[in-house]
């Protein structure tokens, strides 16, 4: 009875870290999906967010939901932005070269952050009352309710985008191929700063949830998690935007039950292991299609 | 490919520029005879940089002041700092430099014990004394029981701290089982772990579950929900303050009610930004001083001016480490290292900032430790622990 | 055959000279310890970058993951040193195949992956590593293990610097050499040739993470103490930089690529806010003004100035 319990509250513990997942992995899904980039500072932009919002709420004193939605706006511009200036240029490049590129932005990100906010972490301040909701033996409090929520409505928003608006689909053609698309008249540099936009914004939408969630953000607080994003992103099967919420829960959900009944200091490793893994048996993720390569 | 000349010449040149760059940065840097120079190697960027930024802090004020009344022995004190980014190899490579480069006579730094360990070695090869401000393990002053010659500290041991909360579980709370949650990225948490465990079981307890996180780490639901299931009479968290304050707004969370036991670590306001006034309730941990005690406020308010925020430990204990140094080089009456160094051997009932303190044989300040529970977002004094000698 | 062998005995006659001026001047003192320290920096990412080189730039394999070959070397060698009181040059070797062999084992079943792919396999395997070595309390854990003995000096790690050089130039320049070049340009179309293209890209693989176990053992024994958290892939991206930035395929290129970011990263000390902005924008700049680095595929002695001395080619 007591394993159950235990297992049903970690199970609790890894949807709600499982969302965030989902939510970055989101945005990186998408950019791999148009631009084949392995977008190494979409963690740091999801760290911009985190700021973003915190500043909403300390310096202009927002709500939580409008603090919300200029951090989404904000980053969002950002990601464009580094869009326009590092990857477009680079566009025709060797692989490896974006690549670094990508790594360099992420650590610009990253200490330019440092510098003007030190390195510090800061302490979001409580946004709503704390609020915990027992439900029999099982304990869930009103923040992780908040992020389950605010993920599912963004989810639901973006779905809407991407199957019913025209952008929408001209997002999903560019991703299928992108050359085709062009010929068919679609805008390919729009769509893909467009991409980046919407997939930064998500990105920030998770920052500011775990500032209010776990109360602290730091300058560095975005490369792990990028990371576990990128290998959620692929378990679902990269280019794949349903994919990357089932594997953000699935990470999430993997790395509570490896803390709570084996060691958490095995976490991070587990959440690799898990990347390993897919790419060697089921390297299209779960939700991909098998696509042999012919020569 | 084409290799164009104009490229191998920009080249050749930035890889010279470097090289002589590097070189000259080596050259000069002698001391002026009218100050005396010290070095400050800390964390400032890294894993532990908050640790290493307000022990500096601390240590700052504390040569401010001296300077500002009119220096040591007639000299002004001259701080130098470099930053060993929180690891180990380059706390070697910084204190290195600040011995032959800036030809500094004592060294105070680092703040974790790991670093001041890598650091250790250089300094007793060139017999320059070592203050360490935060270390609390014994093996930081004391190596298969002999006693490093130029390594002193400031602050008190682990043994003494786990001792007294180990006490207090047993004999105040009159705690039978406990629970202990180490931070295993750190020696300090660990060797607190151990000494709680040792004196607890002497004591009659029974440690049921040991566990363990790693520093940055956000999330802790997942072990605390295993923790719960063992229902423990305390539970023990001998970390630092930016993860104790998640654990303990998680634990209580979680349902968690028990007493959370914690060491100095958690001797930060920030814990209560993080955790939350509510539930910081029913929580204790040792330190080395009390705000309310009367003989602190001096340094309370000094530091408050100058920086715009109260201080925190790390500071404290910074703080008083440089006091240390100027009441020793003011005994040695001069700037050699190995007069600074007996100087700091025979430190006796020395008011620093946090209280009184004498330095024993084995280079450790005898001090007085205080257990503080938090009561609404504030610390109380519960109990004074004097030295055991 | 005659061309390469005197080539060969100049490079290591010139090997043995600046050895000889530089050891002298740390004899002599006029190099201070600081900057001692640092030559040895410079020695072991040397052999780092070169090591790393051999599996990115001659086969094109993208690996990220080469701290974590470096710290299976370190600790094998500390533990051999220092609870077993090993002679150092055993521990070395020992560590150099123990990190060889587990290139071979992680090889086999990755290097299937390609691409970007193969990039986030291999940094998951180097935090794999990392973190398991954290995980086991025999070698200190996450607070790191000490009490190692400081046998590392300049010597050492030059004499293994040439060892390194000399090996990967010599393997470079063979028909393996070849083989791996040839997967790099167009890894199908050297496998219709009847490449045995996994054969040599597993070879290439464990030879660069041997060499990086061994450079690992000599990095262990500079500070006395190591810690997990010296491995982690913020390391291993170093290491990229310093072949990147000296150019893929080319092992002049991976020697200066390592001077440079070592001087600058020493230089910099002092600021380290901007240390990484401008590590950042340099990195970013170079990328778009010079993707092939500093050499790109040229070796120093390609130049006009050493042509004489290479014989057999007018």
């Amino acid at each position: 009875m007591e394993f159950t319990q235990q297992f049903v509250q970690q199970l609790i513990n890894g949807i709600s870290l499982g969302s965030i997942y989902a939510l970055i992995a989101l945005g990186y899904t998408m950019i791999y999906g148009i631009i084949k980039l392995i977008n190494f500072a979409h963690g740091d932009i999801y760290m911009v967010g985190a700021y973003i919002g915190f500043f909403a709420v300390t310096q202009a004193h927002l709500s939580i939901v409008p603090a919300l939605l200029i951090s989404m706006v904000v980053t969002g511009i950002l990601g464009m932005v580094v869009e326009k200036l590092a990857y477009k240029p680079l566009r025709h490049a060797p692989r490896i070269s974006v690549l670094i590129t990508a790594i360099g932005v992420s650590f610009f990100l990253e200490y330019t952050s440092m510098y003007f906010v030190s390195p510090t972490p800061r302490t979001f301040p409580a946004v709503m009352d704390n609020v915990s909701f027992h439900l029999g033996m099982f304990v869930i409090n009103g923040q992780q309710m908040l992020i389950l929520g605010i993920t599912f409505v963004l989810m639901v928003l973006l779905t809407y985008i991407v199957q019913r608006t025209k952008i929408g689909k001209a997002m999903r053609a560019a991703s299928f191929d992108t050359e085709t698309a062009q010929l068919m008249g679609i805008d390919s540099d729009r769509v893909i700063s467009i991409t980046f936009g919407i997939g930064s914004a998500l990105a920030a939408a998770g920052g500011v949830l775990v500032g209010v969630y776990y109360n602290s953000i730091d300058p560095l607080m975005g490369i792990m998690p990028g990371l576990k994003a990128f290998v959620a992103a692929v378990l679902g099967g990269i280019g794949i935007l349903p994919g990357a919420v089932a594997g953000g829960v699935i990470l999430g959900v993997i790395e509570a039950l490896v803390s709570g009944f084996f060691s958490s200091t095995f976490r991070d490793a587990a959440a690799f292991a898990i990347l390993i893994l897919v790419l060697l048996f089921k390297p299209s993720g779960l939700f991909g299609k098998n696509t042999r390569e012919k020569v | 490919m084409k290799f164009s000349k104009k490229s191998l010449r920009m080249a050749g040149l930035l890889l010279g520029a470097a090289m002589l760059g590097g070189i000259f940065a080596g050259c000069g840097n002698e001391a002026k005879s009218d100050e005396i120079k010290i070095g400050a190697n800390f964390e400032m960027t890294g894993n532990v940089a908050n640790y290493g930024s307000a022990t500096l802090d601390g240590l700052k004020l504390a040569i401010k002041e001296a300077n500002d009344a009119g220096g040591v022995n007639g000299k002004k004190i001259n701080l130098v700092t470099v930053d060993n980014k929180s690891e180990a190899s380059e706390a070697v490579n910084a204190a290195t430099k600040l011995i032959s480069d800036d030809k500094v006579k004592v060294i105070v730094g680092p703040a974790v014990t790991a670093n001041v360990m890598a650091e250790s070695q250089v300094a007793n090869d060139n017999k320059i004394p070592v203050i360490a401000p935060d270390a609390t393990s014994p093996s930081v002053t004391v190596e298969n029981g002999q006693v490093k010659p130029f390594i002193f500290r400031s602050c008190f041991i682990d043994p003494q701290q786990g001792n007294v909360m180990a006490a207090f579980a047993t004999k105040t709370l009159k705690a039978k089982t406990a629970v202990i949650y180490v931070d295993s990225s750190s020696d300090y948490s660990k060797s607190l772990g151990q000494v709680f465990k040792e004196k607890f079981e002497a004591a009659g307890g029974k440690v049921v579950m040991e566990e363990a996180f790693l520093a940055k780490d956000q999330d802790f639901k997942a072990t605390l929900t295993k923790i719960k299931t063992a229902n423990a009479d305390v539970i023990f968290i001998p970390a630092y303050y930016e993860e104790v304050g998640k654990i303990v707004k998680q634990a209580r969370e979680l349902g968690i009610t028990q007493p959370l036991l914690g060491t100095d670590g958690w001797d930060d306001t920030k814990v209560v930004d993080i955790a939350g006034a509510d539930a910081l309730n029913n929580t204790f941990f040792s330190s080395h001083y009390s705000e309310k005690d009367k003989d602190v406020q001096g340094f309370i308010e000094a530091f408050t001016k100058e920086y715009n925020h109260a201080p925190n430990v790390f500071a404290a204990l910074g703080y008083d480490a440089g006091k240390m140094l100027i009441d020793a080089i003011k005994r040695a009456g001069s700037d050699d290292p190995e007069k600074i160094q007996k100087a700091l051997e025979e430190t006796k009932d020395l008011q620093v900032g946090t209280g009184k303190i004498t330095m024993d044989k084995n280079h450790n300040p005898i001090k007085s430790a205080v257990i503080l529970e938090m009561k609404n977002g504030s610390k109380e004094m519960k109990e004074k622990i004097a030295p055991e000698g | 055959m005659n061309s390469i062998r005197k080539h060969d005995l100049l490079l290591l006659a010139l090997g043995i000279v600046v050895f000889a001026v530089l050891q002298g001047l740390i004899s002599a003192r006029i190099i201070g310890s600081f900057w001692q320290l640092n030559l040895l920096i410079i020695g072991i990412n040397v052999i780092m970058s070169v090591s790393l080189n051999l599996i990115n730039g001659y086969t094109g394999q993208f690996s990220l993951g080469h701290a974590g070959f470096m710290a299976v070397g370190a600790y094998v060698a500390v533990v051999l040193t220092t609870n077993f009181h090993a002679p150092f040059i055993a521990a070395l070797v020992a560590g150099g195949l123990v990190a060889a062999f587990l290139g071979f084992l992680i090889g086999l079943p990755t290097l299937r992956l390609r691409g970007d792919y193969l990039a986030i396999a291999t940094l998951g395997l180097g935090e794999i590593i990392r973190i398991v070595i954290m995980n086991i309390d025999y070698v200190g854990g996450a607070a790191g293990f000490k009490g190692i003995p400081h046998y590392t000096n300049f010597t050492w790690v030059f004499f293994v610097m040439l060892v390194t050089l000399f090996v990967i130039k010599n393997f470079v320049n063979s028909s393996h050499g070849r083989a791996c070049i040839a997967i790099r340009e167009n890894e199908i179309a050297a496998e219709a040739m009847g490449i045995n293209t996994t054969r040599y890209k597993v070879m290439a693989f464990a030879i660069g993470a041997g060499f990086a176990g061994v450079a690992g053992g000599l990095f262990a024994h500079c500070f006395y103490i190591i810690n997990p958290s010296s491995f982690t892939f913020m390391a291993s991206f170093n290491y990229l930089i310093m072949v990147v930035l000296g150019g893929l395929g080319s092992i002049t290129g991976s020697i200066a690529g390592a001077f440079v970011v070592t001087f600058v990263s020493a230089a910099l000390a002092s600021w380290p806010e901007f240390r990484m902005i401008i590590y950042a924008l340099v990195l970013i700049f170079l990328m778009f003004y010079r993707p092939q680095g500093l050499f790109g595929y040229m070796e120093i002695t390609d130049f006009k100035l050493f042509q004489r001395f290479k014989g057999g080619r007018k």
